[in-house]
């Protein structure tokens, strides 16, 4: 039994909704980061799939932006997670609710 | 020689540039003597145009520039010596309309410029001393030789939108000079006054303008009267007429637009000489003689206009025998003599108008300098029931009010009479009742003069009293400074003689020959028998004579008559309160309700419901704004959902 690339869409699309799943019920900023990344690699598992499926070097090299685009987007996050920490013991995200309109 | 007329306007507007960028540096005597040297200037090359003028045959003293529509040449009065090219530049060529700033020089506007450089050269001449001390002495002369230029303007232009810029000129310096101390209420809102009443009859200037243009394709008189059939028809011609005179009425001050004129009296005196008495008020009658071959081709609306003259002439003629302020009194009598003007335009004599008009000129200008010389001697006092016995103290001044009070009179030699005379003939072989009505004007006419002659030079000293609202006594008047008894004297000898240029008996070289190549031939008094011309002059004469001698009876001593000055003729018959009802009041309520309910509900609503709306959609939507990011990230993914769900419905 050969694993096609159904197989790889189907892991993909749970990694996709376990990471949105963890994201929306967890308050813990650092667990809703790594659930971010996980919604993200699992874009990235897509991407892969279909550029083998289809034969297209595009959906791989676009991985790469969005490895890029997540460091970035890591170093900031965690940068603000840091200097939350130093105001405040804990990281629960429902405290930070001062943008309330 | 002609080419003098280059120069007739050119000066006063050397003379204005010159005061308005270095007069102030100039001060008080030498900015007067540029303005009144500029307008002598004026006049010199005005004399110089005349004799090279009347130098040429009859039939062609009808000088245009040629014009460019080709259609000049030909017209009725031109007689093909279109030839010296009397225009300053083009101004205006859109599509068919080519209107050039030239110069329409005929009999006609030639007399026009002559009295009114020459009036004016004195009328200036006597501001001199009239304005000594005043504090804006230099800015009166920028003013005044700014209006001989637009009145030069409205008078030599060849086409109706030249005449139309020097119309609105004497209009502005009107305004100008009537609210020139306009630190005074009264003055100020005069201004306005006279303005607004000016545009209402400038409308009809423009609508004539429009309506001419659009049927005859020009608006350079001697073409649009070529091409006069064209208005033929369909009534243009008494539309365009009519609306003519509306603007006429504007500006000569006729019923319905008399009531700027009183009013006006609020500027300094030699302006009301100059502009609301000699010049500018007699515009609309020249504007009249100047369309004289459209006025031929409609009856009816001549008799629109005789009877509008007559009946002001009556009218005004009333009101100024109640007067107590000298301006006003005079004011009302050159509405009135205006009135007689637009009379004889309406019964086709347009000689007999012209005649009026130089004359009235003349003994008019003189009567307002000589109210002035009084006003100046008694320190600003208006009120006559405050003179009486100035003979003694002003001989000039009283010796030359007297010979304009004979002319405006109308007794015989002076010249009042020959010109008053000459109107009266015409109107009386036309139509009765209206000469009915002229004769008892002449009445009226004769009497108010005296009433005014008698209260301010004769009687008691009353000015020795102190004022019955407490004012004190004033000092012992004194006669003018020699540049204002100058012109008192200049003008006094031309309101005696001006009447030699149109005797009845004779026809060579008089002022009827004069116009003829503008006016044609008379039309009326050729009817009439010598003798029956004589029996009109006498019946003049023995009215004139017989209102003196009422208002000798009644005012020579004595200065309170009540029975005689009703309030009805001292509030105008009530026409500004007829107005104010009619229209005042109205558009007050009118602008209140603007203000109350448009203003303050309609727009100030609009502005304030948008203000309200957006502050409480806000209010709203600010609750989406939780704060919590979980709601945000439900938010992205119903979101994401919504639009997953909608691909897929569309791809299924």
């Amino acid at each position: 039994m050969s694993i096609g690339p159904a197989w790889y869409l189907a892991l993909a699309a749970v990694l996709f909704a376990l990471g949105g799943i963890g994201v929306l019920v967890r308050r813990n900023v650092l667990v809703m980061f790594m659930c971010i990344e996980l919604m993200l690699n699992a874009a990235n598992l897509s991407f892969v799939t279909f550029s083998r499926v289809l034969g297209d070097i595009g959906g791989q090299s676009l991985v790469f932006f969005v490895l890029v685009v997540a460091a970035a987007e890591v170093v900031v996050g965690l940068g603000i997670v840091v200097a939350i920490f130093r105001r405040r013991a804990n990281t629960t995200a429902d405290d930070l609710h001062e943008m309330r309109g | 020689m002609l080419h003098a007329v280059f120069l007739v306007p050119l000066f006063p507007l050397v003379g204005f540039v010159v005061l308005l960028a270095v007069g102030r540096r100039l001060g008080e005597p030498v900015a007067g003597r540029i303005g009144t040297a500029s307008v002598a200037g004026s006049f010199v090359a005005a004399c110089v145009t005349l004799a090279g003028l009347a130098g040429r045959p009859s039939g062609s003293q009808v000088l245009t520039c040629s014009d460019s529509c080709g259609a000049g040449a030909s017209a009725a009065g031109a007689a093909g010596t279109a030839a010296s090219g009397h225009s300053f530049f083009t101004w205006i060529t859109v599509g068919g309309l080519h209107v050039k700033v030239a110069i329409l020089l005929d009999p006609l506007s030639m007399t026009m410029v002559m009295f009114v450089t020459g009036v004016s050269m004195l009328i200036h001449l006597y501001s001199i001393g009239y304005m000594k001390g005043d504090r804006d002495f230099t800015k009166f002369f920028v003013y005044m030789n700014a209006f001989v230029f637009s009145m030069l303007v409205l008078v030599l232009a060849d086409n109706l939108l030249v005449t139309f810029v020097g119309w609105e000129g004497v209009g502005l310096c009107s305004y100008w000079l009537v609210s020139f101390w306009f630190f005074r209420d009264t003055a100020a809102s005069a201004g306005k006054k006279a303005f607004i009443y000016n545009r209402i009859g400038d409308v009809g200037f423009l609508l004539a303008m429009f309506l001419i243009f659009s049927k005859t394709g020009t608006l350079t008189y001697l073409s649009v009267f070529a091409h006069r059939n064209h208005l033929v028809g369909g009534g243009a011609v008494v539309a365009a007429v009519l609306l003519l005179f509306l603007a006429a009425t504007g500006k000569s001050a006729q019923i319905p637009l008399f009531n700027w004129l009183p009013d006006a009296m609020e500027g300094p005196t030699p302006v009301s000489a100059l502009i609301h008495a000699a010049t500018m008020v007699t515009a609309g009658v020249y504007l009249m003689c100047r369309v004289n071959p459209l006025l031929s081709l409609t009856p009816d609306a001549r008799w629109v206009i005789a009877a509008i003259g007559g009946v002001t002439a009556f009218v005004a003629a009333t009101i100024a025998c109640a007067q107590q302020d000298i301006k006003r009194g005079l004011a009302f009598s050159t509405v009135s003599q205006i009135g007689y003007m637009v009379l004889a335009v309406g019964t086709g004599s347009y000689v007999a108008a012209i005649f009026l008009m130089v004359t009235h000129a003349f003994y008019k200008g003189l009567l307002f300098l000589g109210a002035g010389s009084v006003i100046h001697g008694l320190d600003d006092e208006q009120d006559m029931k405050r003179m009486g016995g100035l003979r003694r103290f002003m001989p000039w001044t009283y010796v030359t009010f007297l010979c304009a009070w004979l002319a405006i009179a109308a007794v015989p030699p002076f010249s009042g009479f020959w010109a008053k005379g000459d109107v009266l003939t015409n109107v009386y072989a036309r139509t009765l009742p209206l000469y009915a009505l002229g004769l008892l004007t002449a009445f009226f006419t004769a009497y108010y003069m005296s009433r005014i002659f008698f209260l301010t030079f004769t009687g008691r000293e009353r000015w020795r009293e102190p004022a019955p609202d407490g004012r004190p006594p004033h000092r012992t008047p004194h006669e003018a400074p020699w540049v204002m008894r100058a012109p008192l004297v200049v003008l006094a000898f031309f309101s005696v003689f001006a009447g030699a240029v149109n005797l009845p008996w004779v026809h060579v070289g008089t002022l009827d020959e004069w116009l003829r190549p503008v006016f044609g031939h008379r039309l009326f008094v050729a009817g009439l028998s010598t003798g029956g011309q004589v029996a009109l002059a006498v019946a003049d004469a023995v009215v004139a004579v017989a209102a003196l001698y009422v208002a000798w009876r009644l005012w020579r001593r004595t200065t309170d008559r009540p029975a005689l000055e009703p309030m009805f003729l001292q509030r105008v018959w009530y026409w500004d309160n007829f107005y104010d009802l009619v229209i005042g009041r109205p558009g007050q309520a009118f602008a209140r309700a603007c203000a109350v309910v448009v203003d303050a509900r309609v727009i100030d609503g609009a502005v304030n419901g948008i203000g309200t709306l957006v502050r409480s959609t806000a209010r709203g939507i600010r609750r989406v704004q939780t704060g919590y990011v979980r709601n945000y990230l439900l938010g992205i993914a119903f979101g994401l959902a919504a639009i997953l769900a909608f691909m897929l419905s569309r791809t299924w």
